[in-house]
């Protein structure tokens, strides 16, 4: 059975971890995305669909087969 | 008395939905704890967001908005989504595995199993119900506060309020708190997990849609998004706070000050403020901003003074991630990951949590920097009245005003019915069940034994809310903190073999008495932040994880046929 790879999941969180970390936008207080949105506010909303997509994507490369296996074993 | 009607006809709703939840009731304990393993991904999704999400979701990230800027939405939202979602995937579903394989129905049960240690359970559990019950009396309190201004003026004879005379004939806190812990405790004692789960996904579209509805009221009322994104506090050349726009109430639109109010200064030394050492648009950016605004008293007219920082200091805004890790050790989402009906229904939970997020943040975090332009200056105590002083202000509708409180409601009582009912499940399971013999209780007084628990917390809890302080909300930092200091102890239980039954007494021994230290340090609730803004719980989180390890590299490791059932690939 596949086994999941778990090494990549800590990776690609960690570096999520580290991107979240946007000292780049931190003193922005001009610029607006269309219009109304400040750009430290954009970003971390872009931040929240890049969460949703990488956790999307995780668990087509790192689905616990082993684990949905083991559940629907009899005792 | 308009929007006592529209909460009224929603609590009914909520009723009647229990009720109907109820015949779905198989007659079972597992059905009543977990309802049979039998819930779907939507269901999973909106019961989990709907637990996770408090009546801070709405309230709470509007006032702090309002507070410190758009820097909390980064702070506590998008970090959040990310974490959470990590938890829901990596804990949730192996703790679903065992829960199904084994019938673990609390995490006590997982944990005893997992350590060979009847008395990890006894250690545990109190230390669980303690940091659980300030959760519940922070949603019973601050259901109360949230009717009491919207209710305004509806009973003057019943309800005099002498306490509070600027809201004489609202709903008293003790009569709301009574008929929230009532409804709740209906549909949680009919449906058991299957009645929290609809209720749960019933109250989590209302709020969430509530929260979408006042935005795009409140942002049309203000001339556009543009136009509203213009109204926020500013600090000019001489380093005044200024507030550019008003709110006229006569012609019901927004008004150039000019020149601009002045509600306050920035704190600086020197003639004049140095360019670049302070933020223009201070709630536009997390630049620490320092500035002292002043409040005027509407009843004597005294103006006073207060400090205020604006802005997200950078170590705060770095390990404030420790706090969301808490929803890894919250043991009424454990019971939640537990009605599950596959794996597989995870899947939606996951990736849809941190874009329900957004939704509902994104909106609350403008409304909240918008309004600093509004409203005047208010201290940090009194910020989480934010949201309903704007809608009163710009809106103006008693209809929206009655369906937004029936939001923030429902945001609370979605967290509520998940609290009290895991309470009585662990009371029943890891106490009085625990050590028994598989017949020594029949289904059916399992049930009894179960809600009999439910209804003696709910009265408990309602009791205290009575006489508890009501800066409770306080807590709410230091109960996510307790949890996050607890989360070493289910991460390493789930992934690290040779954590051993020493080793996660240690870890829960370390984590309790590095957080009762900070907690005493902060005078018992208050807002602690450590040197450069480090919360607390990174360093509980350290202290317990270093205990657990040493300790368990230090001990004999779990025996070979602990580790085959809980490590597949052993």
């Amino acid at each position: 059975m596949k086994k999941p790879n778990y090494a990549i999941i800590w990776i690609g969180t960690l570096l999520l971890i580290c991107l979240h970390q946007d000292s780049w936008f931190w003193d922005d207080h001009q610029t607006l995305i269309f219009g109304f949105l400040p750009v430290g506010l954009a970003y971390h909303a872009a931040f929240s669909i890049v969460a949703a997509i990488w956790w999307g994507l995780a668990m087509v490369f790192a689905w616990p087969h082993d684990l949905e296996a083991l559940a629907e074993e009899e005792n | 008395m308009t929007p006592l009607i529209v909460i009224v006809c929603y609590l009914g709703l909520l009723l009647a939905l229990g009720i109907l939840s109820s015949r779905s009731f198989r007659g079972t304990s597992k059905d009543y704890f977990v309802a049979s393993h039998s819930i779907g991904p939507f269901l999973l999704l909106m019961s989990v967001f709907g637990t996770t999400m408090t009546a801070f979701a709405l309230v709470g990230s509007t006032g702090k908005a309002f507070e410190r800027g758009i820097g909390v939405y980064g702070l506590m939202a998008s970090i959040s989504g990310l974490v959470h979602a990590a938890v829901f995937f990596l804990i949730g579903i192996r703790l679903w595995v065992f829960g199904k394989k084994y019938g673990y129905v609390t995490q006590i049960q997982y944990f005893r199993a997992r350590f060979e240690s009847s008395g990890i359970g006894y250690l545990l559990f109190p230390i669980l119900v303690l940091l659980v019950i300030p959760y519940l009396l922070i949603g019973i309190i601050g259901a109360g506060k949230t009717l009491l201004p919207v209710t305004a003026g509806a009973f003057p004879d019943l309800f005099p309020n002498l306490a509070t005379p600027q809201w004489a004939g609202g709903i008293p806190v003790w009569l709301t708190g009574l008929v929230i812990c009532g409804v709740v405790l209906t549909y949680v004692f009919m449906g058991g997990s299957r009645g929290a789960a609809w209720a749960n996904t019933f109250q989590t579209l209302v709020f969430m849609v509530m929260g979408v509805v006042a935005f795009v009221l409140i942002a049309k009322n203000l001339g556009g998004l543009e136009n509203a994104s213009k109204v926020t506090i500013q600090i000019n050349e001489k380093g005044q706070v200024v507030q550019p726009y008003r709110w006229d109430n006569a012609s019901k639109e927004l008004v150039e000050n000019n020149p601009p109010k002045v509600v306050g200064k920035l704190v600086f030394e020197g003639e004049s403020p140095e360019p670049g050492t302070y933020s223009p648009r201070p709630l536009l950016s997390r630049t620490v901003t320092e500035v002292e605004l002043n409040s005027k008293n509407p009843k004597t007219g005294e103006i006073t003074s207060f400090k205020r920082e604006y802005g997200i200091p950078p170590w705060m805004f770095a390990t404030y991630l420790f706090i969301p890790l808490s929803v890894g050790m919250f043991p009424h989402l454990f019971q939640h990951w537990l009605t599950a009906k596959s794996a597989k229904a995870f899947k939606l939970t996951v990736i849809a949590h941190p874009l329900f997020i957004l939704i509902v943040w994104v909106p609350c975090v403008l409304i909240g920097i918008w309004a600093t332009g509004i409203l005047p200056p208010l201290d940090p105590s009194k910020v989480s009245g934010v949201l309903g002083q704007i809608v009163g202000n710009v809106i103006e509708s008693q209809v929206l005003s009655g369906f937004l409180t029936a939001g923030v409601l429902a945001a609370i009582m979605s967290s509520l019915d998940s609290q009290f009912l895991c309470l009585g499940t662990m009371f029943t399971n890891d106490i009085v069940l625990h050590n028994k013999p598989q017949d020594r209780y029949s289904d059916r007084q399992i049930i009894f034994i179960a809600r009999s628990f439910i209804v003696v917390i709910v009265a408990l809890t309602y009791l205290v809310s009575l006489k508890a302080p009501q800066n409770v909300f306080d807590l709410a930092v230091w109960c996510f903190s307790g949890f996050g200091a607890l989360f070493p102890l289910i991460f390493a239980a789930l992934y690290w073999k040779r954590t051993t039954k020493a080793g996660a007494y240690a870890c829960i021994l370390a984590a309790v008495a590095s957080w009762f230290y900070y907690f005493a340090m902060s005078d018992y609730g208050k807002e602690l932040v450590l040197g450069p803004g480090i919360m607390p719980v990174a360093v509980c989180f350290l202290i317990s994880s270093a205990a657990l390890v040493i300790v368990s590299l230090m001990t004999p490791p779990p025996s070979e046929a602990t580790l085959r059932k809980f490590f597949p690939n052993h």
